[in-house]
């Protein structure tokens, strides 16, 4: 049994720290989320060159050969920056579908150009109807001599004003939630018939919906196996959820951090508000749930690279775990707060709304409530 | 012991429900993305003055309607079901009731009548950077020049203070003796030189609250309300009165209405949501607990009836009310599910800005960062507990 971290994975830690502390305080931060793009291409190129954007792959491929320890490594700092960048969507997600499913051409043709920070991507599976099951799947993508047209709308792609292609998922036979029928394309986002709406959302990054209207593919645009789709797409989300529970545990820290922090150093009643017990013993509670969330995202991603069932399971209790950890933390950091907590201006508050926005990204907690409970115990 | 509502109270009702159907503003119905402005909330107040029923507990004396208990609880319950605006109750809830018990003849003469208009919009010059649960430790400071008081401080967290004329102020005159006996209770002009409204945006992205600073602030001596040194006495009264209409009954079960429309469009692989037993059973004991507060509210308006006035007891009013809007806007936001991520603008920027999702989820996560307040103003829900703990069970 070991929870260390090797000497790579912390030489690893500590330069993203460095890079959060250096160009992503709160200042810098805002003004990225306040500009118009609400991403800086300047930090992008910065994450390539320091290795960020290759340390998934596999060393064959050009990457770093660090796997999913090492991406949790730098989500979890990226969690305490509340960066914005499009790490997850980019690298973990669709990232990790080329590197594991793409054929030998996809790989040598978009890799090379992701891990070097000029190509953005994400992952287009949810729709207005889908409610977070990947399965429910109503674009679809006809057979037209050896290619396809995609129709369809894909709701709150997350960063996909950003992104350069995407991946699509889309029935090719089947109906409804059917487990088999989907599969997955990789789509140029400036192929005709794509439209893009953009939009903020509520923790200051961006998403699009983005339609389809007979959008022409060649053969060369599937990924993976035709009507097999759903399997990979599941794999990626859970590799995901491993990524955003590294995110989810980097935001609670600080929340927590700046609340003990805060009710220190904060005076009522001629002392700390810190040494009235009621407000301890939130305080404590808060950081048990740090704790317990830390301790599932260190086992979902010791499993993520597992079995199918083991990996469901993993996912979904730790999804569940940070969901609930992150709302409670992050409303306990605003109350303890008090007014404070409620100001844009305050670094607390925008952890509460990073951490509630990620219960509504791959799975909410009800979600994975149920998938934790109709998977099988390993 | 009787529930019901008699034939009279229920006819009231029906006028009530009618008077909103043919008065109600048409404009002030839609969903809206901007926040409602200054205009918005006056032309409902409006309304509701020439009716004669914009301050439903003034007595007859000062412009009030002369409703029972009952009437007022019927009232409210019509206004949330309508989804109207709200009256604001900085004038009308606060300050009045504290003028009919402390104010000479003169200030009631004039100050009651405008608030009834409308021609005064109040806000409430309480809390300061140093001084939130602990409110007697407030600095904002009131020396006596001649026939005015020179006001120096910084008040915070004063709720929709860029709409302003008046501010309502507590201010200290006196460093001598123990905190809370040298507050004074002052009436201040908004429009005097040396008052600066700061806006503070809120993790909303609303602008509700603001920072008021106030430098060598001239205010006529006559603006004082009470006795110079008794301004802790009337913070007290006001803050009593602002927890008992802090339940939000009413409003709660629009909310839970609104809930439960959601989640009848949203599906889950193809069943309603309301169709799933586990959402089902959070929005029942969401409902079970407003309905106990429902009837914990009926108690303390029938014991206020019976002349015995609201106690300690209806610091009960307040967490509960405040733990069930929190808790109905966080149901909501679960039930919109993906949509609850796009974020609505909520200040006017000029900005083209297109919808995307259902009408329903609209700034639906917006509302409940916004209701995070609700724990946190009026006395923190931890204070609430504290006077529980006090003056009710004598710990």
């Amino acid at each position: 049994m070991d929870f260390d971290f090797t000497e790579e994975q912390t030489l690893l830690r500590n330069m993203v720290q460095s890079f959060v502390q250096d160009n992503y305080d709160f200042d810098s931060r805002m003004k990225i989320v306040r500009s118009d793009s609400g991403m800086s291409r300047e930090n992008w190129s910065q994450f390539a060159e320091l290795g960020l954007l290759a340390a998934p792959f596999d060393e064959s491929l050009g990457g770093l050969g660090g796997g999913a320890v090492d991406t949790m490594i730098i989500t979890e700092e990226f969690g305490k920056g509340l960066v914005t960048e499009p790490f997850l969507p980019t690298v973990v997600l669709c990232g990790g579908l080329l590197e594991r499913h793409g054929s030998d051409a996809q790989k040598d043709m978009h890799l090379p150009p992701l891990i070097s920070g000029e190509k953005i991507w994400a992952l287009a599976y949810s729709e207005p109807k889908s409610r977070f099951n990947p399965a429910n799947v109503q674009t679809t993508a006809k057979k037209d001599g050896d290619g396809f047209v995609l129709s369809g709308l894909k709701s709150v792609v997350n960063g996909g004003p950003w992104a350069d292609y995407l991946i699509v998922s889309a029935r090719t036979s089947g109906e409804g939630w059917q487990q088999d029928g989907i599969s997955l394309f990789i789509v140029d986002k400036s192929a005709d018939g794509v439209a893009s709406q953009d939009y903020e959302t509520i923790d200051g990054s961006r998403a699009a919906d983005i339609s389809f209207e007979n959008v022409k593919l060649s053969a060369e645009a599937l990924l993976g196996t035709l009507d097999a789709g759903l399997p990979l797409l599941e794999e990626a989300l859970d590799y995901g959820i491993a990524a955003i529970c590294g995110e989810a545990i980097g935001g609670m820290h600080k929340a927590h951090l700046a609340t003990v922090e805060y009710c220190k150093t904060r005076n009522q009643f001629g002392v700390a508000i810190g040494s009235f017990q009621a407000l301890q013993h939130r305080m404590v509670d808060m950081f048990m749930e740090y704790e317990q969330s830390v301790s599932l995202t260190y086992m979902v991603n010791m499993h993520v690279g597992g079995d199918a069932a083991s990996r469901a399971r993993a996912a979904s209790g730790a999804k569940v775990q940070i969901g609930k950890a992150g709302r409670y933390i992050g409303q306990s950091a605003v109350h303890l707060h008090g007014g404070m907590g409620m100001s844009e201006e305050l670094n607390v508050g925008h952890y509460f709304k990073r951490l509630t926005a990620i219960d509504a990204q791959l799975g909410s907690i009800d979600y994975h409530l149920k998938r934790f409970g109709s998977s099988e115990a390993a | 012991m009787n529930f019901d509502f008699s034939p009279e109270e229920n006819a009231f009702r029906e006028e009530v429900r009618q008077f909103i159907a043919d008065n109600y503003p048409k404009h002030l119905t839609e969903s809206r993305r901007a926040e409602f402005t200054k205009e918005d909330f006056l032309s409902w107040h409006r309304v509701l003055a020439e009716k004669g029923w914009v301050a439903p507990h003034w007595p007859e004396e000062y412009g009030g309607p002369g409703w029972s208990v009952t009437q007022r609880y019927i009232f409210d319950d019509e206004c949330a079901k309508a989804n109207t605006l709200i009256v604001l109750p900085f004038g009308i809830t606060m300050l009045g009731p504290v003028l009919m018990h402390y104010a000479n003849d003169a200030q009631k003469a004039h100050y009651l009548p405008r608030i009834l208009s409308g021609e005064d919009w109040w806000c409430q010059g309480y809390s300061e950077p140093g001084s939130g649960s602990d409110l007697a430790s407030l600095k904002t400071k009131a020396e006596r020049d001649g026939d005015d008081y020179v006001v120096n401080g910084h008040k915070i967290w004063t709720t929709l203070a860029q709409h302003a004329d008046w501010m309502f102020c507590l201010v200290r005159t006196s460093q001598e003796d123990k905190p809370q006996k040298g507050i004074s209770f002052l009436l201040i002009d908004m429009n005097s030189p040396g008052i600066e409204v700061r806006p503070i945006i809120t993790i909303d992205g609303s602008h509700e609250v603001n920072e008021v600073f106030l430098t060598d602030v001239r205010v006529p001596a006559e603006n004082l309300v009470g006795e110079e040194g008794n301004g802790w006495g009337i913070a007290k009264f006001l803050l009593g009165n602002e927890r008992t209409g802090i339940a939000g009954v009413a409003r709660s079960k629009n909310a839970v209405k609104r809930l439960k429309e959601i989640s009848c469009a949203e599906l889950v692989d193809g069943e309603p949501l309301i169709e799933d037993m586990d959402f089902k059973k959070k929005i029942s004991e969401l409902e079970i607990d407003l309905l106990a507060l429902e009837y914990t509210e009926l108690r303390t308006l029938a014991a206020e009836s019976a002349g015995r006035g609201p106690g300690a007891e209806s610091s009960i009013l307040k967490i509960k009310g405040t733990e069930i809007q929190q808790k109905v806007t966080e149901l909501i936001m679960e039930a919109v599910g993906t949509y609850s991520l796009p974020k609505i603008p909520m200040l006017d920027t000029g900005a083209n800005y297109n919808l995307v999702g259902p009408d329903y989820s609209q700034g639906v996560s917006q509302s409940y960062f916004n209701m995070r307040k609700t724990a946190i103003y009026g006395g923190t829900n931890e204070v609430q507990r504290n006077i529980i703990a006090k003056f009710v069970l004598g710990l």
